[in-house]
């Protein structure tokens, strides 16, 4: 198992899961979410390709209600 | 047909533009919406809260046939934030728009103005339609409109104070300075007739949630603002009579049965 922070808490994944099996293990849908990895930007193309490793920082974002600040 | 506002090439049905949070339930949002009028409305970007597992999702209640998003970058207090917020928004949609706030002070939430030149000058270079949220302040605006930006978006008092028009001199300084992008009054609105008031000076169009959202009545408000939106816009064309101290008759003055 690795440990990676995932909007600030703690989680753990399975050895070698990809961004992809992240997302999927969260039940959230793909098409609503982005990811930004180590504060870089991940394409939706990469989530498969792209291996968590121990202490990786995963931030998810979605859309909410909003209008200014 | 001839007089529609155009943004960054996009030609919109609405000159009121809606922002979707503060609002009790999705389904009252999606009502608000429609009554409104609106094409255009805004949304947050935010952590996905990994602890709610009802999933309901704001996208799931916002008919993007019908509505153009805006995503925005409230909530940020550095142009890195703002920037990072921008690029988040565009992966999730397949838009390159951007209401671009940097926000400076918690209290008042007025914009740093320096941020958010330094964030749309960036977000522009990247290829973004950038629609910043800025002070009445005539000389970032023409800062921002020489850095590309598509828009100029004025607050008209602090956002979701509604106290109404709180810089009409400012405003009407900026409607008759920056012509090259539209000017939309971003924020202040309190009620039907700030809408109005707004319009008359000339502004191309306004952007407002609290008004409608926190009313007793959203769905109501929001028809009213659509109807003051229109009311204002019409006014402003029609060309205003001038004040006159004194009382002019509107009868005629001879002919009078004696």
């Amino acid at each position: 198992m690795l440990t990676v922070v995932v909007n600030g808490d703690e989680k753990n994944v399975e050895d070698g899961a990809a961004i992809a099996d992240l997302i999927a293990h969260l039940e959230l849908k793909p098409e609503r979410v982005a990811v930004e990895l180590n504060r870089k930007i991940l394409k939706r193309a990469e989530w498969p390709s792209t291996r968590l490793v121990e202490g990786d920082k995963v931030e998810i974002v979605h859309f909410v209600g909003g209008g200014a600040s | 047909m001839s007089d529609q506002l155009v943004i960054g090439g996009r030609t919109l049905k609405s000159r009121l533009i809606l922002g979707t949070g503060k609002y009790d339930t999705f389904e009252l949002m999606a009502r608000a919406l429609e009554v409104s009028g609106t094409d255009m409305v805004t949304v947050a970007v935010r952590r996905v809260n990994l602890g709610d597992k009802s999933k309901e999702s704001l996208l799931d209640h916002i008919d993007l046939k019908k509505y153009y998003l805006l995503p925005n970058t409230a909530g940020c207090y550095t142009a890195d934030d703002a920037i990072r917020t921008a690029m988040m928004a565009r992966e999730v949609l397949d838009t390159n728009w951007i209401k671009l706030e940097v926000i400076g002070d918690e209290q008042t939430l007025f914009p740093d103005n320096i941020g958010l030149l330094e964030a749309t000058t960036v977000l522009v270079k990247e290829g973004f339609v950038v629609l910043p949220y800025l002070n009445d302040d005539l000389i970032i605006a023409r800062r921002l409109v020489d850095a590309g930006a598509a828009a100029i978006m004025p607050l008209a008092a602090p956002i979701g104070s509604g106290l109404g028009i709180q810089n009409f001199t400012n405003l009407k300084i900026l409607r008759e300075m920056i012509q090259q992008v539209p000017l939309i009054v971003d924020a202040g609105v309190g009620t039907a007739s700030d809408a109005t008031l707004a319009m008359e000076i000339g502004v191309d169009g306004i952007l407002m949630n609290t008004g409608i959202a926190c009313a007793r009545d959203p769905i109501a408000m929001a028809e009213a603002m659509k109807l003051a939106v229109t009311a204002g816009r019409l006014a402003y064309q029609s060309g205003r009579i001038p004040r006159k101290l004194y009382a002019s008759a509107s009868s005629p003055t001879t002919g009078l049965s004696r």
